[in-house]
C-alpha cells in the first residue's frame, strides 16, 4: 500500500459514511460560529424543531461587524447590533459558548481558535468563513463552508463532501532579509493565480515553512483561498507542540502526551503522492504588493504596473483594464513611491502578535506620515492586551496610529471602519477586491512591515530600505516569547 | 428546496473573470438576519450608480437581459468569501443556473444547496455561447436540462454536462440534505464513540 498524505490522514480518519454516489459524510470536531453567516442556520434549526447535536464543540464569537472603537456604547449601526443581539439570543438558547463583545478573549475567530487551543492537530474544523484554512497552519482539515452547511453541521455535527485533490507547495530555501510569510504566499498567489488551487487542498512544505512561527504559518494557510484552494495544511511538529503547550484549551498532562503521539505522526509519507506539486524558491522571493483588484494581480516592490496589452488572452487583457481603471493605475507606473491616504494594519491574515510586532519594529520613533491616516486592528483582545503589555501600542500611538479593539474592522468594512471613494490603503489584509474596504476604496495587499514603512513614508516603499526588518515571522529565539496567553486560565 | 430538472429560460452574459462574491453582493447588505430581501442588491455596486440610479453601461441593465434566468459568467465565478448570501441573491434575482467554464468551491456548493444550479462548460463552449447571446439581436433563450445533463438552444447549440451524481440528485428532487444525514444517525453515534475512546486513549 502506497503512503498517505497529511490531507489523507485526517480526511480518512473523520470519514463516517461513503455515499455510493462518492461524497462521504465527514465528521467535524470544532464549529467555530460567527455573528454574519450564522442567523439563518439558527432559524432553519428551529423552524425544523432541531437541537445542535454537540454544542460542546461548537464555538462562538462576533467579530465581523464589532465596532473597534469604544466598547461601552452600544453597537451605533441598528442592522448591525440586530446581527450581533441575534448571535447573542442563539447561544444562550441552543447551549453554545459565545466570546461576546465584553469577554477578555473575544476576537477575530481564526485568530481566537488557536491562541485558546482549541484549534489542534488532525482535527476536522469548519467555518461560515472562507478564512478557516487558517487553522490548517496547524496540520488540522480547516475549511469555509456556506450558512446552509452551518446549519447542517449544527444538526449532525457532519458535513457531506467530496474529496478534493491534493498539491504541495514547496518552497525550497530561506526567504531573505525583511521577507515574511506574507511575501511567500502572494507570491504563490502571482504564481498560480486566484484559481490555481480550485478543487485542492494545499500542504505547505520546505525549509522556508519550516523556518515558520505558527503565526507566520497562520498567515500562509490563511490565504490558501485566495488561490482559490479548498483548504492549507502544514504538519505539524515541535513548533506547533511549543505554541500549544499550555493553552487553556488545549489537553493537558496524561491527555496531552496522548494527544502529541497522534498528531506527531501526522506527516506525509515519503512514499505518498500529491496529485500536483509547485516548487517556489523562497530565497527569490521580494517583497510583495498588489496592484489590481484580485490578490493574484501581484508583484514585487521594484515591480511596475503591467500593460493590459502584454496578456495573452482576451479575457485576461480586459480584467487587467477594468483593474486599472478601478484602481486608477497607468501601465508602467512603479509601485515603489505611490502615495496612500490609509494604512490598515489587522485582519485574520495579519493581527497576531507577531505582526504587530513586525509592525511596530518598523514604526518605533517614526512618525506616521501627515497624508496618512493609519490604524492598527489587534486580532482579538488578547492580542491586543500581549501588545500592551509589551508596549507596542505606545510605539503605534506616538508614531500617530489610531489603536484600537478587535475585530474584522476594515478588512471588510463591515463596521464603521471604511475606505471613502478614491482612497488608496496599503493594507496588511487578504482581498483587494472592488469596494471591499469601501465603496470606490483602492487596496493594496502587502506585509505588516511593508505597510507600516508605507504608513511612515505616505507611499507604498520597500521596507527593506528603512532598515530594522528581521525575516519577520521567523521562529529563532522569539518563539519563546510569543505565547499569547498564560499558561493558566 | 425547489427541484431543479430542466428550465427554459432568457440569458443575461456577464463575460468577466474572477467574479468574486464581494461584487455579486457587497458587505453592507450581509447585515439582515433573514434568507430573503437580498435580490435588490445582487450586483450592487455594478448595477446601480452611486446616486442610485442604473448604470446603463452594466450588463445586467441591457434589455435583452431583463427577466433573465439563466447567468453566463467569466471563469472562476464566485470566488472569495463563503457568504451564502451570494446564490440567495442570485436565486431572489430570478437566476436558476449559472454556466461557467469554472467556479469557486464554496460558492459551487452554495448554489447547489439553494436550487441553482451550477453548470460547467469547456472555455470553447462558453464562448460560444457569449457569442451567440451577442448576436442573437434581441433576447438569447437556453434549455438547462439536469435530467439529461444538456444544455442547448433552438439553434443547434448543444453541449454535455457532467454534475456530481449525489448532487445531481439531490437537485432533481430538491431533498433536504440535513434529513438524509439524519438516515444515518446510528453510523454517526458509533463514530462518536470511538472518537471518544481514542481522546480517552482506551482501546474501543
Amino acid at each position: 500500500m502506497s503512503g498517505r498524505t497529511l490531507f489523507e490522514k485526517v480526511w480518512d480518519a473523520h470519514i463516517v459514511h461513503r455515499h455510493p454516489e462518492g461524497p462521504v459524510l465527514l465528521y467535524v470536531d470544532l464549529h467555530l460560529v460567527h455573528e454574519v453567516t450564522s442567523p439563518q442556520a439558527f432559524d432553519g434549526l428551529r423552524m425544523a424543531g432541531r437541537r445542535v447535536r454537540r454544542p460542546d464543540l461548537t464555538v462562538a464569537t462576533v467579530d465581523h461587524n464589532v465596532p473597534t472603537d469604544d466598547r461601552a456604547l452600544p453597537i451605533a449601526d441598528e442592522v448591525s447590533r440586530r446581527q450581533v443581539d441575534a448571535l447573542v439570543a442563539n447561544a444562550e438558547e441552543f447551549g453554545i459558548e459565545l466570546f461576546d463583545l465584553h469577554s477578555p478573549r473575544q476576537g477575530i475567530v481564526h485568530v481566537i481558535g488557536p491562541e485558546l487551543g482549541l484549534t489542534t492537530p488532525g482535527s476536522v474544523i469548519v467555518c461560515g468563513d472562507s478564512h478557516t484554512s487558517t487553522h490548517g497552519a496547524f496540520g488540522a482539515l480547516a475549511f469555509g463552508i456556506g450558512t446552509s452547511e452551518v446549519e447542517h453541521v449544527l444538526a449532525t455535527q457532519t458535513l457531506v463532501a467530496s474529496r478534493p485533490r491534493t498539491m504541495e507547495v514547496r518552497f525550497n530555501g530561506l526567504p531573505g532579509y525583511g521577507i515574511g510569510p506574507k511575501d511567500l504566499i502572494l507570491a504563490l498567489i502571482g504564481r498560480i493565480g486566484t484559481a490555481g488551487g480550485t478543487g485542492h487542498v494545499i500542504e505547505y512544505t520546505g525549509e522556508a515553512i519550516r523556518a515558520l512561527s505558527m503565526e507566520g504559518r497562520m498567515t500562509v494557510c490563511n490565504m490558501s483561498i485566495e488561490a482559490g484552494a479548498r483548504a492549507g495544511m502544514i504538519a505539524p511538529d515541535e513548533t506547533t507542540l511549543e505554541y500549544l503547550r499550555g493553552r487553556p484549551r488545549a489537553p493537558r498532562g496524561r491527555d496531552w502526551e496522548r494527544a502529541v503521539q497522534r498528531w506527531l505522526p501526522l506527516t506525509t509519507d515519503a512514499d505518498a503522492s500529491y496529485d500536483t506539486t509547485v516548487h517556489l524558491d523562497a530565497s527569490a522571493i521580494a517583497p510583495q504588493v498588489t496592484w489590481g483588484t484580485n490578490p493574484g494581480m501581484v508583484t514585487e516592490i521594484g515591480g511596475r504596473v503591467p500593460d493590459p496589452d502584454d496578456f495573452a488572452a482576451e479575457a485576461d487583457r480586459r480584467t487587467a483594464e477594468r483593474a486599472l481603471a478601478y484602481m486608477d493605475l497607468k501601465p508602467g507606473t512603479p509601485l515603489e513611491g505611490l502615495p496612500v491616504d490609509r494604512v490598515f494594519v489587522g485582519s485574520c491574515t495579519n493581527a497576531r502578535i507577531e505582526d504587530l510586532r513586525e509592525a511596530a519594529r518598523v514604526v518605533e520613533g517614526r512618525r506616521v506620515s501627515n497624508r496618512v491616516r493609519a490604524m492598527v486592528v489587534p486580532g482579538s483582545m488578547q492580542v491586543k492586551a500581549q501588545a500592551e503589555r509589551e508596549g507596542l501600542d505606545r510605539i503605534f500611538i506616538a508614531a500617530g496610529f489610531e489603536w484600537r479593539n478587535a475585530g474584522c474592522s476594515m478588512c471588510l468594512g463591515m463596521n464603521p471602519d471604511i475606505l471613502q471613494p478614491g482612497e488608496r490603503c496599503a493594507s496588511t489584509s487578504n482581498r483587494n477586491f472592488e469596494g471591499r474596504q469601501g465603496r470606490g476604496g483602492r487596496t493594496h495587499l502587502m506585509s505588516p512591515a511593508m505597510a507600516a514603512a508605507a504608513a511612515i513614508e505616505g507611499c507604498i516603499v520597500d521596507v527593506r530600505r528603512l532598515g530594522r526588518t528581521e525575516g519577520s515571522g521567523l521562529r529563532a529565539e522569539r518563539v519563546a516569547q510569543s505565547s499569547v496567553l498564560s499558561p493558566q486560565s | 428546496m425547489i427541484p431543479f430538472t430542466s428550465h427554459t429560460g432568457r440569458v443575461a452574459a456577464l463575460p468577466r473573470a474572477n467574479v468574486d462574491t464581494d461584487q455579486i453582493i457587497p458587505k453592507q447588505f450581509l447585515k439582515r438576519v433573514e434568507r430573503t430581501g437580498f435580490g435588490r442588491y445582487l450586483f450592487y455596486d455594478w448595477r446601480l450608480l452611486p446616486d442610485g440610479a442604473e448604470n446603463p453601461a452594466f450588463e445586467l441593465n441591457q434589455p435583452n437581459a431583463a427577466g433573465a434566468s439563466i447567468l453566463l459568467a467569466g471563469a472562476n465565478f464566485g470566488c472569495g468569501s463563503s457568504r451564502e448570501h451570494a446564490p440567495w441573491a442570485l436565486s431572489e434575482y430570478g437566476f436558476r443556473a449559472i454556466l461557467a467554464e469554472s467556479f469557486a468551491d464554496i460558492f459551487f456548493n452554495n448554489c447547489v444547496q439553494n436550487g441553482i444550479l451550477p453548470v460547467r462548460l469547456t472555455a470553447e463552449e462558453m464562448a460560444e455561447l457569449f457569442a451567440r447571446a451577442a448576436a442573437a439581436g434581441g433576447p438569447y433563450e437556453l434549455t438547462v436540462d439536469l435530467e439529461q445533463e444538456i444544455v442547448s438552444d433552438t439553434a443547434g447549440f448543444h453541449a454535455r454536462f457532467a454534475l456530481d451524481p449525489y448532487l445531481r440528485t439531490k437537485l432533481l428532487q430538491g431533498l433536504d440534505e440535513i434529513g438524509l444525514t439524519l438516515v444515518h444517525e446510528e453510523q454517526v453515534a458509533r463514530f462518536e464513540r470511538r472518537r471518544a475512546a481514542m481522546l480517552a486513549g482506551v482501546e474501543p
